[in-house]
């Protein structure tokens, strides 16, 4: 018997190996190194010297301009997104016909798992000189600048991330209990007070969810500032390429990664308590 | 809400639309389209640098996505058999592999890998015989290992929601009827599963296939598909890359569209 459980546990621990060594080496220990390098000091030739310091923090500043745009620019654009992606959820999980459900949502998806870069480069084509520009020149509006503006890294990032905000909110209307709004119109709540008490409450876990994750990865974004805000729109993305690539500041680098990934923290615990605090539920898992 | 709801489909789809059409433009010029050609596919598919990057693309993808799909399928089962605490820091470090995003995890992956290179190569000149010690450094390895982190996650989660639903009672038959647990997990488990590692490694393949931002930091001296377009788009926007971006679109397409097509399949066909 005992011998039996030994070899019970033997499998798991073999079944799990591979997977917590990857986890250990290239997701833990990386993190426990950009730490360290946050506290330490950058060597003459650009490496890193060991310290401990909280110079590379007291630092952050110098990167105001980068934290501000993105700390703007990330949580009005997760409202951008919410704001077209709530209505189309709301379709496709209560009010579109029951054969096209499927196909829409699919719709949906795809964009999400298709290259990011080749999607923004596509508005890079309709915004750059030579398309919707050009199009206004043929109609007399000359000199239309859209390329390399904060409102087109706005679109860039409606349209990068719209399909992430879309899937949560369609899963948390989908599974909503439709006699609950039959039974608040019964009661002679109006349709916007329905909305309001009813759908809009349940639906919160769905919409907190989206909300922060596509929060936190516009915290990180690179691609979309690059090519559609040309050098002139610059997020925290930029100056870690910059930090890490080009100037090879590692410490002070690693004191922004840190402080993004502690602000993305913030993000997901907030999300969780408002969602709690409202409708009673967590954040619903994508997967 | 119909109108906008086709207006929000239209504005998804149309940018990728006008990249395909363009992309068979004869013309230069993105305001005119001049006639049907295909000459942007045979100019793209020419130039020795993009097969190249293209190449390394395919292999990193295919790799990563493989290993993804076996070490995270044998986590998924193995989190099915342990309990709620060592599940719970699994989930954790999971989900953060999933949610962090790519430029930190590209970080932070270079600036581990750089410290230890920095250790194991003199190690290993001194330890070599001859003169010609190997030196690691960042290249197909990095990349591969660092879309893996991601992917293995990815496929861990999928196949884990599939156990999950797992019917118990067909499980318990088995048994029932003296099958041996290898044999239960080869003709019960592994049927029910299978479309969700296929899902699984298709959509690793894809977040493979299409990442620029977490290779950027971990490619070292290689190239990868993203990475050339990217540094081109830069040196200015030519129709040859409407022709990759469109030959990369129907790629992730395809494969999206296959991996959905196996998550629905409920039953297996046997």
């Amino acid at each position: 018997m005992r011998g039996n459980v030994l070899r019970k546990n033997l499998l798991t621990a073999m079944l799990l190996a591979p997977a917590t060594a990857w986890l250990v080496v290239f997701l833990v220990l990386p993190f426990i190194a950009i730490a360290v390098f946050s506290v330490g000091e950058r060597a003459p030739e650009g490496g890193y010297q060991a310290a401990f310091t909280l110079a590379q923090y007291a630092n952050l500043p110098a990167r105001a301009t980068a934290f501000w745009n993105t700390m703007v620019l990330a949580p009005v654009g997760a409202l951008a997104c919410l704001l077209v992606a709530y209505p189309v959820a709301y379709y496709l999980a209560l009010l579109a016909p029951q054969r096209w459900r499927l196909i829409l949502l699919a719709l949906v998806v795809i964009p999400f798992w298709t290259s990011l870069l080749m999607r923004t480069y596509a508005w890079m084509y309709i915004l750059g000189g030579r398309g919707i520009p050009a199009l206004l020149a043929l109609a007399g509006i000359e000199d239309v600048r859209l390329i390399n503006t904060p409102g087109a890294v706005l679109l860039g990032i409606v349209y990068g991330y719209l399909p992430l905000m879309i899937l949560p909110i369609y899963v948390s209307l989908e599974r909503l209990d439709r006699r609950l709004l039959e039974a608040s119109a019964d009661l002679g709540a109006t349709p916007l007070a329905t909305f309001l008490g009813v759908t809009l409450k349940l639906s919160l876990p769905g919409v907190m969810t989206g909300f922060s994750l596509v929060m936190i990865l516009l915290l990180g974004e690179y691609l979309i500032p690059t090519l559609l805000g040309g050098g002139k729109v610059f997020f925290i993305g930029n100056a870690l390429v910059d930090l890490f690539l080009q100037s090879r500041n590692w410490p002070f680098g690693s004191a922004i990664a840190i402080t993004l990934v502690l602000v993305s923290v913030v993000v997901l615990i907030a999300a969780n308590r408002i969602s709690t605090r409202v409708s009673g539920a967590r954040r619903v898992d994508l997967i | 809400m119909r109108a906008f709801v086709i207006a929000v489909f239209a504005f998804l789809y149309l940018p990728i639309a006008l990249v395909v059409l363009f992309s068979f433009n004869a013309g230069h010029h993105a305001s005119e389209f001049t006639g049907f050609s295909v000459q942007w596919y045979g100019k793209a598919l020419s130039n020795p640098f993009l097969v190249e990057a293209l190449k390394n693309s395919l292999f990193i993808a295919t790799t990563s996505a493989l290993l993804a799909a076996v070490f995270g399928t044998a986590a998924a089962l193995g989190l099915a058999r342990v309990g709620v605490r060592t599940r719970a820091i699994f989930d954790a470090l999971l989900g953060a592999a999933i949610v962090v995003p790519g430029v930190v995890i590209g970080i932070s992956t270079l600036v581990a890998l750089v410290q230890l290179f920095a250790v194991v190569n003199p190690f290993l000149a001194s330890i070599w015989p001859d003169d010609q010690p190997p030196r690691l450094s960042l290249g197909y390895g990095s990349i591969i290992a660092a879309h893996g982190l991601f992917s293995m996650a990815l496929v861990t989660m999928i196949v884990g929601t599939r156990l999950g639903s797992l019917d118990r009672n067909l499980v318990e038959a088995s048994s029932d009827l003296y099958a041996t647990p290898l044999t239960t997990f080869r003709s019960i488990v592994l049927p029910q599963i299978m479309p969700a590692v296929v899902a699984g490694f298709l959509l690793a393949f894809t977040f493979s296939f299409d990442d620029f931002i977490i290779a950027f930091f971990v490619a070292g001296a290689q190239t990868t598909l993203p990475i050339y377009v990217f540094a081109s788009i830069r040196r200015g926007v030519t129709p040859e890359i409407n022709a990759i971006a469109t030959i990369v679109l129907v790629a992730s397409v395809l494969l999206v569209v296959l991996a959905q097509l196996q998550l629905r399949q409920r039953k297996p066909s046997n």
